[in-house]
C-alpha cells in the first residue's frame, strides 16, 4: 500500500466519519425532538440560532432551530463530569467509550457512493472495502452492548442494573433474528461484500423494488414474499438492536429512570446518546444498503445517466451517489423517529416472545422459502413440488408447532 | 358504580400480526405531522397558537385579549375622576400584604390643598415586585379602592432596585379609575 492510498483512506475516516456521520448525529437529535414535537401538536425546539440581540441587532436570527445540536454539544462539554462514589470507576468511565466506539467502526464497510475519481485515480467512496460486509457488522454492532452492560454494572445502582441485564438479552435475542433474516437476501446476492450488492442492485434493480434490468419475472415476483418477511424482521430486529422506541427496555424512562445510563451526566451521557444515534444512522444505512439499493439512483437510471459507454461511472457519478444515498438514509432515519413517536413500549415478556417465538422461527422458515424459490428451476418441476414443497411445508409445520407450545407453555401471566 | 368486568377482546389473526395497527398508528401520527407542518393543528383557533402545534409562541404571540376579567397582574395604583389620588395612605395594604411587598411613608395634605378635607396622602408608595404574590389582598383589602391588580405580567428588571416599582409608576400603571366610591368627595 503506498503513500497515497494510505491518505486517501485516512481523508476517507475523517471525511465520512467526523464530516457526515457526526453531523447527521446531531441532526438527527434535532430532527427526533422536531419530529416528535409535530407529531405531538407541538412546536419543538426552534428558538437557538444567533444571538444577535447581544451584539445590538433587532432581531435574533433563529434558522428555526438548526444551531440547537451545537448548543446541545457545547452544554454536554461544559456540563459538570460527576463520577459518583459507589461506581467502579475503570468500568464506568469505559462503558460510554464501548457503546460510541462500535457504532463508528460498523460505519467503514458502508458505501457511501460508487466512486469519484481524485487526481486520475479512482476512489471508491467506501472506506474498507471487505467481502464480508454484513457479517462485520454484525460481529462489531454487537459490541456495543457490552458498553450498556457495562454502563449498568458498574454503575452499582438498581434502575441502571436492571437497564444493563435487559439490553443483554435483548441484543442476544435480536442478534439471532437479525443475522438469520438476511440470509435469504445474501442467497439472493450469492456475495457478502456491500459495494458488489449496491452495483447487482443497482444493475439489476433494488431488492425490494425490482423494475429494471432482469425486470419482474415470475421467481422475482415469488422472491419478494420472503424479501419483505426477511425486510420487517431485519427492520424489526435493527429497532431492538439500536434500542429504539418499541424496544427502548434497556433506558425505558418510565421504569427504570434512565435505564443503564441513570448515573451518567454531561459529555459521558452525550456519548451513550451519540453511540444510539450512530448505531440507528448505521442501521438505517445497512437497510437502505441491502433492501433498498444503497447508493443506486434506481430505474435503470445509472445505466442511462451516470454510466460511460464501456461501463464506467463518469466523474461526477459519485457526487450524485453520495447525495442519493444520504437521501436513502435520512428517510430511513426519518421513518426510525416516526416509528418511535407512534409505536408504544413493548413489555418485556412480550419483547422476549416476539424474538425468539416469533421472529426466529419465522427467519429460519424464510430461508427455507428463499432457498426453495431460488432453487426452483434447478430442480425441475418434479423435484419442486413433490420434494421441495413437503418439505418447506415440513419445516413450515415445525416452526408453528414451537410457536404454539412456546404459546402454551407461559402459564405465568403478568398481571 | 357497577363492577365493570373488562374482557380483553379476542384477535383476529391478522390481528395478531400487528401489523395493520401499527400501519393505523403511523397513518394517525402522519397526518398530525402533516396538518402541524400545514400550520393547520386542529385547535390552533381556539387556543390562539401559530398553528405549527397547538402552543403558542409567547413573545410573538400573546394571549392577552383572552385574560379573564379577574386576571390577578401587576398591582398599581389609580386616580380618581379628578385626577385626585385615591389613596389615603391607611396602610391596610401594607398590613395584609403576606409577603410584605409593600411600603408605605403617609403624608399629610396642608389645609390650603383643594382636598384637605382627606388629610393624608401617600409620600411614598413603593411595590417590590420582587416579593409580591400577586394574592390580590391590598386590592381586597383597600376602604378606597385606590389599588388594582392590573392585566400586565411582564415585570422585567435587571436589579433588584429596578423591581421596585414607586409612586409615579405605579400611578402610571394605574391609571384613572372612574366612579365607585369616594367617601370624602365633596362633589358626590
Amino acid at each position: 500500500m503506498d503513500w497515497a492510498s494510505l491518505l486517501i483512506t485516512a481523508v476517507k475516516i475523517i471525511g465520512f466519519t467526523f464530516m457526515v456521520i457526526m453531523p447527521l448525529v446531531a441532526y438527527s437529535t434535532y430532527a427526533e425532538r422536531r419530529v416528535a414535537a409535530i407529531i405531538q401538536d407541538r412546536v419543538g425546539p426552534n428558538r437557538v440560532g444567533l444571538p444577535l440581540t447581544l451584539f445590538g441587532a433587532r432581531k435574533d436570527l433563529n434558522f428555526f432551530g438548526l444551531v440547537q445540536p451545537l448548543a446541545d454539544g457545547l452544554k454536554g462539554l461544559f456540563k459538570e463530569d460527576l463520577t459518583p462514589a459507589h461506581v467502579r470507576k475503570s468500568f464506568y468511565w469505559l462503558a460510554p467509550a464501548f457503546t460510541v466506539v462500535p457504532a463508528f467502526i460498523t460505519l467503514c464497510v458502508i458505501p457511501f457512493g460508487s466512486e469519484i475519481t481524485v487526481f486520475g485515480r479512482n476512489v471508491q467512496l467506501v472506506i474498507a472495502d471487505i467481502g464480508v460486509g454484513p457479517l462485520f457488522i454484525f460481529a462489531i454492532a454487537s459490541l456495543s452492548v457490552y458498553g450498556i452492560t457495562l454502563a449498568g454494572w458498574s454503575s452499582n445502582s438498581k434502575y441502571p442494573f436492571f437497564g444493563g441485564v435487559r439490553s443483554c438479552a435483548q441484543m442476544i435475542s435480536y442478534e439471532i433474528a437479525l443475522g438469520l433474516s438476511i440470509i435469504p437476501v445474501l442467497m439472493v446476492f450469492g456475495k457478502l461484500n456491500l459495494t458488489d450488492i449496491v452495483a447487482h442492485q443497482a444493475a439489476h434493480g433494488w431488492l425490494l423494488l425490482p423494475l429494471w434490468g432482469d425486470g419482474l419475472s415470475l421467481q422475482n415476483w415469488l422472491l419478494l414474499i420472503p424479501l419483505g418477511i426477511s425486510f420487517v424482521v431485519f427492520t424489526t430486529s435493527i429497532f431492538a438492536e439500536t434500542n429504539r422506541m418499541p424496544f427502548d427496555l434497556p433506558e425505558c424512562e418510565t421504569e427504570l429512570v434512565g435505564g443503564y445510563h441513570t448515573e451518567y451526566s454531561s459529555m459521558k451521557f452525550a456519548l451513550f446518546f451519540m453511540g444510539e444515534y450512530a448505531a440507528m444512522i448505521v442501521g438505517s444505512a445497512l437497510i437502505v444498503t441491502v433492501f433498498f439499493g444503497g447508493w443506486s439512483l434506481g430505474f435503470g437510471l445509472d445505466h442511462a445517466l451516470l454510466q460511460n459507454a464501456d461501463g464506467d461511472w463518469k466523474w461526477f457519478a459519485g457526487f450524485i451517489h453520495f447525495g442519493v444515498f444520504l437521501a436513502k438514509t435520512i428517510a430511513f432515519i426519518l421513518f426510525f423517529i416516526w416509528v418511535r413517536w407512534t409505536v408504544p413500549r413493548f413489555r418485556y415478556d412480550q419483547l422476549m416472545k416476539l424474538g425468539w417465538v416469533v421472529f426466529f422461527e419465522l427467519a429460519l422458515f424464510n430461508i427455507f422459502l428463499a432457498a426453495l424459490i431460488i432453487a426452483a428451476p434447478h430442480l425441475g418441476a418434479v423435484k419442486t413440488i413433490f420434494i421441495g414443497v413437503p418439505t418447506l411445508l415440513l419445516v413450515a409445520a415445525i416452526m408453528f408447532f414451537i410457536t404454539l407450545s412456546a404459546e402454551g407453555k407461559s402459564k405465568v401471566r403478568p398481571t | 358504580m357497577a363492577v365493570v368486568k373488562v374482557k380483553r377482546p379476542t384477535l383476529r389473526w391478522y390481528e395478531h400480526l400487528f401489523l395493520p395497527s401499527i400501519l393505523k398508528g403511523l397513518a394517525i401520527t402522519f397526518r398530525h405531522a402533516i396538518r402541524a407542518v400545514r400550520g393547520k393543528t386542529p385547535g390552533s383557533a381556539e387556543l390562539a397558537s401559530s398553528g405549527l402545534g397547538v402552543t403558542m409562541q409567547y413573545p410573538e404571540q400573546k394571549w392577552d385579549d383572552h385574560l379573564p376579567e379577574y386576571y390577578r397582574g401587576v398591582p398599581a395604583l389609580v386616580t380618581d375622576e379628578q385626577g385626585r389620588e385615591r389613596c389615603v395612605s391607611c396602610q391596610l395594604c401594607e398590613f395584609i400584604c403576606p409577603p410584605r411587598a409593600i411600603t408605605i411613608i403617609p403624608g399629610e395634605l396642608t389645609s390650603q390643598d383643594p382636598w384637605a378635607k382627606v388629610e393624608k396622602a401617600p409620600r411614598d408608595f413603593d411595590i417590590d415586585m420582587i416579593r409580591c404574590i400577586y394574592c390580590g389582598m391590598c386590592e381586597e383589602v383597600c376602604p378606597e379602592q385606590a389599588i388594582f391588580l392590573r392585566k400586565d405580567y411582564a415585570m422585567t428588571g435587571t436589579s433588584r432596585e429596578e423591581m421596585v416599582n414607586h409612586k409615579e409608576r405605579l400611578y402610571e400603571i394605574g391609571g384613572v379609575r372612574k366612579g365607585l366610591v369616594n367617601k370624602w368627595n365633596e362633589l358626590k
